[in-house]
Order: structure tokens, then C-alpha cells, then sequence
């Protein structure tokens, strides 16, 4: 890689990203607790008859998966702009899409990949069919980075403004309703035996889509938030 | 063909031309509207004909329906208003988008009220989790999303900016909610009205709710108009246009 190519500022990004998360390993740890402290608090809320909880686990994984990377999405940008790096990478000859791409990639590897692995404990908490377990680490593979990408649009959106947390919130919403639709349903259809195929390839379709179309709103979206 | 029309939207952007032409329209849209919406009310309480299944719960159908068609009427129109904006900087099509939002949350909330109130002795219950029901509470978290992002904002015009691009946003995911809802879960009727084919109504049924529609959108214009008109006060206040309607307000109220 020649230095100051397009691939070689992708990947200094990322590694940069990279290490910074990993600087802060604390920080790596709280979406997890988030999740497990959430996990939780269901068994205590309804009862912890097995075969309640096995009916509404793979739903409330998702939900508690959602609202750790909803938390942890609050401060995809905040660093950076408050440091002044993000103006650099909006005046970098590179494609500020690209950039930003790597920046949700290194995004998900730090606070999505962890709450994957720990996905198969909650879902053991919550009395999970064994069987269903594979269906929602795969649903989460798909879901978390579509997750990761919308939820990213939206960050760069309020990147100029007073308040984000509850705003993000309630903007996120609509934009996840087809993803928890279609990650719950995949995990449902399995732990009643029907075939979960078409559910998980819809979240697919989603995240092909996404993967393309979502970095290039990301970055007019930061290009108009971050305008005065 | 004669030029005066592109010259004439040209001229329209302009906050002050747009502020006298709003001035202009909004009584006549108001006051049309009023009349429409009372016709329809007229024709839809005591001209049709109650329903053979539904008895005269269904004459709640005046008010539901033509408020869901203008929640997505209101959407379309601002998405367009959006796109405008942002794509040529037209600061009249921001605001125009911005203040679209209140309105078309209104009419939203509208259908949702309605709609319960006319579940509950249909379907024996005020809400249940129907595609089209679903569909429509999630089109009313884009608009309140829309409306505080706009105002999460110090600069108003980045902040409309911002939100314009989250109507855009919206505008893709609206059909992909509703076809994942759909797929989710259903039990809400058809629809009865279409424009292609016959629709499954009685004509008598039929013209009130027309007039009604009518009397929306008459009602979106001239609300649409009248907050435009503050917007633009307000934005422009340090402008020599505003300074010179206040100065002529003053000296023609003293």
C-alpha cells in the first residue's frame, strides 16, 4: 500500500480507532453490562418460569442488544468532533463515505462483536431452546452491523446539535422496527422447528443495501450537521 | 408556451413574496375549508345511510380516513419540500418542510385517536398491533423525530437542513415498515376507496368523505401558510422587509 492512497488511509483509520478503543478497554466492557444488567432484570420483572422465559428470549435479546448499541452509538462521532479530527477527515482528498465506513466498522468490532459473544449467555439465561441458539447468533451477525450503519446516519445527524441521547432514541425507532421484525421473527420461526431462511435472508438484503447506501447518507448527513 | 409560470414559482421564493401570497391565500383556504368540512359533516351525519353491519359507528369513517390519507399526503408533500431544499437550497422549501411536520404529526395523532375510538366496538379493543395501526404509530415517531431534531438545533436553517435529510431518510423507510408489518401481522379491512377500478362504497357514503378530503387538504394549506408566515417572521427578523411590515403595521394600527 502506497501511503496516501485511499486503502491506506482506510487503514490507518481503522487501526487508529482500533487502538483508541482498545486504550479504553473499560469503555469496550459497558454495552456488555448494559446488556447483562438488562438480561437481568426480565426473570425478576415476569417470573422465572422456564417455559415464559423461553417463549420471550430471543425477543428480549434483541431488544437488550438494541438498546446496549443504541447507548454505545452516542458517541460514534462526539470524539472526534470535539477534538477537531473530524474536520480533517472531511477535508481528506479521500472519500469522507470510506471513511466513515471504517469508522462504523471499527465501531462494530468494539461495542457490537462483544454483546455477540455474550448473546448465547443471555439467551441461556432466558431458557433458550439450544436449537434457536445458532439462529440468533446468526440474526445478530446481521442485524447488529445494520444496526450500526442506520444508527451511524443518525449520529451524524445530530452532530451539531445541543442534545442527542433520548432525540437518537426516538429517531432510531422507526428505522429498527423492520430489523427487530425480521431478527426476532427468524429466531421465532426456529424454536417452533418452521424453516427460518427467508426472515434472515430479508436481513441480509437489508444489510447488502446498507452497507452501500448507508456510509454515503452518513457522510452528507455529517457534511450538513457539521456546516456553520 | 408563456414564461410567467417558471418566473412566477421563481419569484415565489422569496420570503417576502411568499409571506403576501400566503397572506393572501390562507383566509380563502380557511374559510373554504370550514364550509367543505361542514357540507361533509352534514352529508356524512345525516344525509348517508347508517351501515347494515357497522350501524352508525362507521360514520366516524368521515373523520378517520380522510386524516390517515392526509398523514401521508403530509408526508409525501414535505419529503418533496425536503428534497427541494437541500438539493437547491430553496429556503422557502425548508421551512415549508419544517412546518409541514406539526401539521401532518397532528392529523397522524388524529387518525390513531379515531381509529381507537372506532376499534373499540368494532374490534372489541382500543388498539391492537395491526400492520396498518403499527405502520401508522411508527409514521408519528418519524414526525416527532423530525419536529425535535429541527429543534435540537441553534441555527435554525442547519437545523432544518438536518431535519429535511431525515425526512428523506424516512420517506425509504416508510414503505419497508409497512411491508415488514404487513408480513408481521394483520387485521385491518382493505382498503375500500381506490382510484383505479370500483371502489366498495355507496356513492352516498362516498361524496361526503371526498368533500372531506377536500376539506383537509384546504385545512393543510391554510394551517401550512399561517405558520410559514411566523417562521419567516421570526427567521428574518433583522431583515429590511419585516422591519418595513411592522413599521407599517404600527403606523396603520395607531
Amino acid at each position: 500500500m502506497t501511503p496516501g492512497s485511499t486503502s491506506a488511509a482506510c487503514a490507518a483509520l481503522l487501526r487508529r480507532d482500533l487502538t483508541l478503543a482498545w486504550r479504553r478497554r473499560g469503555d469496550i466492557a459497558m454495552p456488555v453490562l448494559y446488556a447483562l444488567i438488562v438480561a437481568t432484570l426480565f426473570p425478576f420483572a415476569l417470573g422465572p418460569e422456564p417455559t415464559l422465559l423461553a417463549r420471550i428470549a430471543g425477543g428480549v435479546v434483541f431488544v437488550t442488544v438494541l438498546l446496549a448499541v443504541l447507548l454505545s452509538l452516542d458517541h460514534l462521532f462526539r470524539a472526534d468532533i470535539e477534538d477537531g479530527s473530524m474536520e480533517q477527515l472531511m477535508l481528506a482528498p479521500q472519500p469522507l463515505a470510506l471513511l466513515v465506513g471504517m469508522k462504523i466498522l471499527a465501531h462494530w468490532i468494539t461495542s457490537s462483536l462483544p454483546l455477540i459473544v455474550v448473546a448465547p449467555l443471555l439467551a441461556g439465561m432466558l431458557k433458550l431452546p439450544a436449537a434457536a441458539t445458532p439462529v440468533l447468533v446468526f440474526a445478530l451477525v446481521l442485524a447488529t452491523p445494520l444496526l450500526s450503519l442506520l444508527g451511524a446516519v443518525l449520529v451524524a445527524l445530530t452532530a451539531g446539535s445541543r442534545r442527542s441521547g433520548m432525540l437518537l432514541a426516538l429517531m432510531l425507532l422507526p428505522l429498527c422496527v423492520p430489523v427487530v421484525i425480521f431478527a426476532a421473527g427468524a429466531v421465532a420461526a426456529a424454536q417452533e422447528g418452521l424453516p427460518w431462511i427467508a426472515p434472515i435472508a430479508w436481513l441480509g438484503a437489508g444489510l447488502a443495501m446498507a452497507v452501500v447506501l448507508a456510509p454515503l447518507a452518513c457522510a452528507a448527513a455529517l457534511r450538513i450537521a457539521m456546516d456553520t | 408556451m408563456a414564461n410567467w409560470v417558471p418566473l412566477w414559482l421563481h419569484r415565489l421564493g422569496s420570503p417576502p413574496v411568499f409571506y403576501r401570497f400566503a397572506g393572501a391565500v390562507r383566509p380563502w383556504a380557511l374559510g373554504l375549508a370550514l364550509v367543505l368540512a361542514g357540507v361533509a359533516l352534514y352529508g356524512g351525519l345525516f344525509v348517508a345511510p347508517a351501515d347494515y353491519q357497522q350501524g352508525d359507528a362507521y360514520r366516524i369513517i368521515f373523520l378517520h380516513v380522510p386524516s390517515a390519507w392526509m398523514s401521508l399526503f403530509i408526508y409525501g408533500a414535505m419529503a418533496v419540500a425536503a428534497f427541494v431544499g437541500l438539493v437547491w437550497r430553496i429556503k422557502i422549501a425548508e421551512v415549508v418542510a419544517m412546518e409541514s411536520a406539526p401539521v401532518g404529526a397532528a392529523f397522524t395523532f388524529i387518525t390513531l385517536v379515531t381509529g381507537s375510538l372506532w376499534g373499540k366496538p368494532m374490534w372489541g379493543t382500543w388498539w391492537t398491533w395491526d400492520a396498518r395501526l403499527t405502520s401508522e404509530l411508527v409514521l408519528l415517531f418519524i414526525y416527532l423525530g423530525v419536529i425535535g431534531l429541527y429543534h435540537s438545533f441553534e441555527d435554525r436553517r442547519q437545523g432544518a437542513r438536518a431535519a429535511s435529510f431525515l425526512v428523506l431518510v424516512g420517506a425509504v423507510n416508510v414503505p419497508i415498515v409497512h411491508f415488514s408489518v404487513n408480513w408481521w401481522n394483520t387485521l385491518h379491512q382493505g382498503s375500500t376507496v381506490r382510484l383505479l377500478g370500483p371502489s366498495h362504497i355507496e356513492a352516498s357514503m362516498l361524496w361526503p368523505l371526498l368533500t372531506m378530503m377536500a376539506a383537509t387538504k384546504l385545512y393543510y394549506v391554510a394551517s401550512l401558510f399561517a405558520r410559514v408566515r411566523a417562521d419567516l417572521i421570526a427567521s428574518e427578523s433583522g431583515k429590511g422587509w419585516v422591519r418595513e411590515l411592522l413599521a407599517h403595521r404600527d403606523g396603520s394600527g395607531a
